[in-house]
């Protein structure tokens, strides 16, 4: 039998159906493993070990006895520490929220609980979602599973080192510009963005509302089918959130894709991408073109303008999300003696780390009367064409295809100093929040370093079985997704 | 591109205290961002609406029934200071009363 570490969600439900293993021994193993390898990948910033094991087992009692259970039940999960758990901690890796109890839970984890998935730790990312290395958590920074000396990428780095370690099969992330399908593509697994309110921002600590989306890392295409699947669908407690149920993403993944268009962006394959992640995606478009699919080359003029468009919209949403932070209801407050006024800013210079200062304040000068017409609509306006980009894309083309990042995981501290150059690492993913439509990263082959590459899809609003659909041929034709990193 | 006496301005407005390295810091990489941001004016814009969402929502409301939500407990648990079921505050105003 396969190492359990190296089983995805799918084999370890069946195994637990025909009786080869028991939640506990699952859960045990994902905490022994936790235990053993996360003092060197720091994916986790809590972990809870005696409910998880409490849980598995009452889990196998109820099957014992006959009853039904969810749909994942006795697997574990990881949730990015910006998902409001109940009574237990919850900080955006901020000392803003130290200590932070939600007196809720948000719909994810209800959806979570009611499937009986077994919830085993929060994961490590960048403070507030800012970030796409994980170097800007306040607590410490994650290491790449595949070179410990590399960023896993941001900001859900935790979960998708969690999930590329072994840890767990499932993690839920989120995205604001990518920041699930760049970390999932530095970690060599598979991680999808929703089309935008498929999956409710209920309990998600607020960044980009416009652009948020909870979204699942997982080991493969299937699992990410199966996890999104669980956490979709309309809430009423999210006036965003779509009103229609989740698709049912599994029932459609083997149906065949016939002669599918994936269009080639030329804008995605300019300069700056490193040449192995140009050689791999390469290489993967002739498995598409080997698998029947038509190859169409397209043009996205404006998404050269996707990294400045987004640090106007999404910095000037964070400034207004960040402003419940004041010291009052929750969260930290100064003991400096002070005046209201003083209170609100000592507390938040004291609670924010550098990089969430920077976007408040970018975020609160775009909005900012004088400033207001020429930054943040003007950025809006270039918003919509990227949108009508996309938009005529389709009239060809069933899904584009393009590299999830230009470079592979870069070292820490490489581009700390640079908030610039940090950004651009999202340039390919941000387009797919600024449109709202579902984008997926999955495993393509590793560059010449031995670091995974990962390639990007993307398909209309809604789109998400064809999305999946396309993923899971090109994973049945090749292996990168059974490949695990040496710890 | 945004001097000093800019940042303090919206910061001030951000209810950030920054210390002047800070203030001098954030100028210059702000700076370099904005800078950044300028090629949007690059693109012909003159007949777009802007785009503030992906939905095209209005008015999501709900019934206007009463449903269970937080107790004031709950609400209070995180709080820094509260006393008597409020949350607890420095003074807001300062006693004199208009002129």
């Amino acid at each position: 039998m396969k190492p359990v570490h190296t089983q995805t969600a799918s084999e370890l439900l069946e195994a637990q159906e025909s009786r080869r293993m028991t939640a506990e021994e699952i859960v045990r193993a994902s905490l022994d493993r936790i235990e053993r390898l996360d003092g060197s990948v720091k994916a986790f910033v809590s972990v809870r070990a005696k409910e998880a094991l409490s849980e598995a087992r009452s889990i196998d009692e109820r099957r014992a006895r006959g009853e039904r259970v969810g749909r994942l039940a006795g697997i574990p999960v990881a949730l990015k520490d910006n998902i409001c758990t109940r009574g237990w901690e919850t900080t955006c890796c901020s000392k803003m929220l130290k200590n932070f109890r939600p007196p809720y839970d948000a719909t994810v984890v209800e959806k979570l609980r009611g499937a009986d998935a077994i919830l085993v730790g929060k994961t490590n990312m960048d403070e507030f979602a800012f970030g796409s290395s994980t170097e800007n958590s306040a607590f410490f920074t994650t290491r790449n599973p595949w070179d410990l000396e590399r960023v896993p990428g941001g900001s859900s780095g935790g979960s998708a080192a969690a999930v590329a370690a072994g840890f767990v099969p499932l993690a839920f992330g989120s995205e604001t510009g990518g920041s699930v399908r760049q970390p999932a593509g530095f970690c060599g697994v598979v991680g999808v963005k929703p089309t935008y309110g498929l999956v409710s921002r209920y309990g998600l600590i607020a960044f980009g509302s416009s652009l948020d989306q909870i979204s699942p890392v997982a080991r493969d295409v299937r699992d990410a089918a199966l996890l999104l699947g669980v956490a979709g669908g309309h809430d009423e407690r999210d006036s965003t959130s779509i009103d229609a149920p989740a698709g049912d993403y599994l029932a459609e993944l083997d149906r065949p894709t016939g002669k599918m268009r994936l269009g080639i962006a030329r804008e995605y394959f300019g300069e700056g991408i490193e040449p192995d992640v140009r050689k791999r995606i390469l290489d993967a478009v002739e498995v598409f073109r080997k698998l029947g699919f038509e190859i169409t080359e397209i043009s996205l003029p404006h998404s050269r303008y996707a990294v400045a468009v987004y640090y106007v919209a999404a910095v000037a949403e964070a400034s207004s999300n960040l402003a419940r932070f004041d010291g009052v209801h929750y969260g930290h407050r100064t003991s400096e003696k002070t005046d209201m006024v003083d209170m609100y800013s000592v507390s938040r210079e004291e609670g924010f780390g550098d990089e969430a200062k920077r976007r408040i304040m970018l975020g609160t000068y775009v909005l900012s009367r004088g400033y207001y017409d020429a930054y943040y609509l003007k950025a809006l306006k270039v918003r919509r064409r990227m949108k009508e980009d996309f938009d005529r894309a389709w009239e060809t083309v069933d899904a584009v295809l393009c590299p999830t990042s230009p470079t592979t995981a870069f070292k820490v501290g490489a581009r700390a100093d640079d908030p610039l150059s940090m950004y651009l690492s999202d340039v390919f993913t941000i387009p797919a929040n600024l449109a709202g439509i579902p984008g997926i990263s999955i495993p393509c082959g590793f560059d010449g370093r031995g670091l995974p590459v990962g390639m990007e899809i993307m398909t209309p609003s809604g789109e998400e079985s064809r999305l999946f659909r396309i993923a899971r041929a090109y994973e049945q034709a090749t292996e990168f997704h059974l490949r695990c990193p040496e710890l | 591109m945004i001097d000093e006496k800019e940042v303090m301005q919206v910061a001030e407005l951000a209810r950030l205290k920054l210390s002047p390295e800070e203030i001098r810091r954030f100028a210059s990489q702000l700076s370099q961002i904005l800078d950044y941001i300028r090629q949007l004016n690059e693109v012909d814009t003159s007949s777009v609406e802007p785009m503030s969402h992906p939905l095209d929502l209005t008015n999501v409301f709900r019934e206007d029934a009463v449903k269970p939500s937080l107790t004031a407990e709950e609400a209070l648990a995180n709080a820094p200071e509260k006393r008597g079921g409020f949350f607890l505050v420095p003074q807001v105003l300062d006693g004199t009363g208009p002129e």
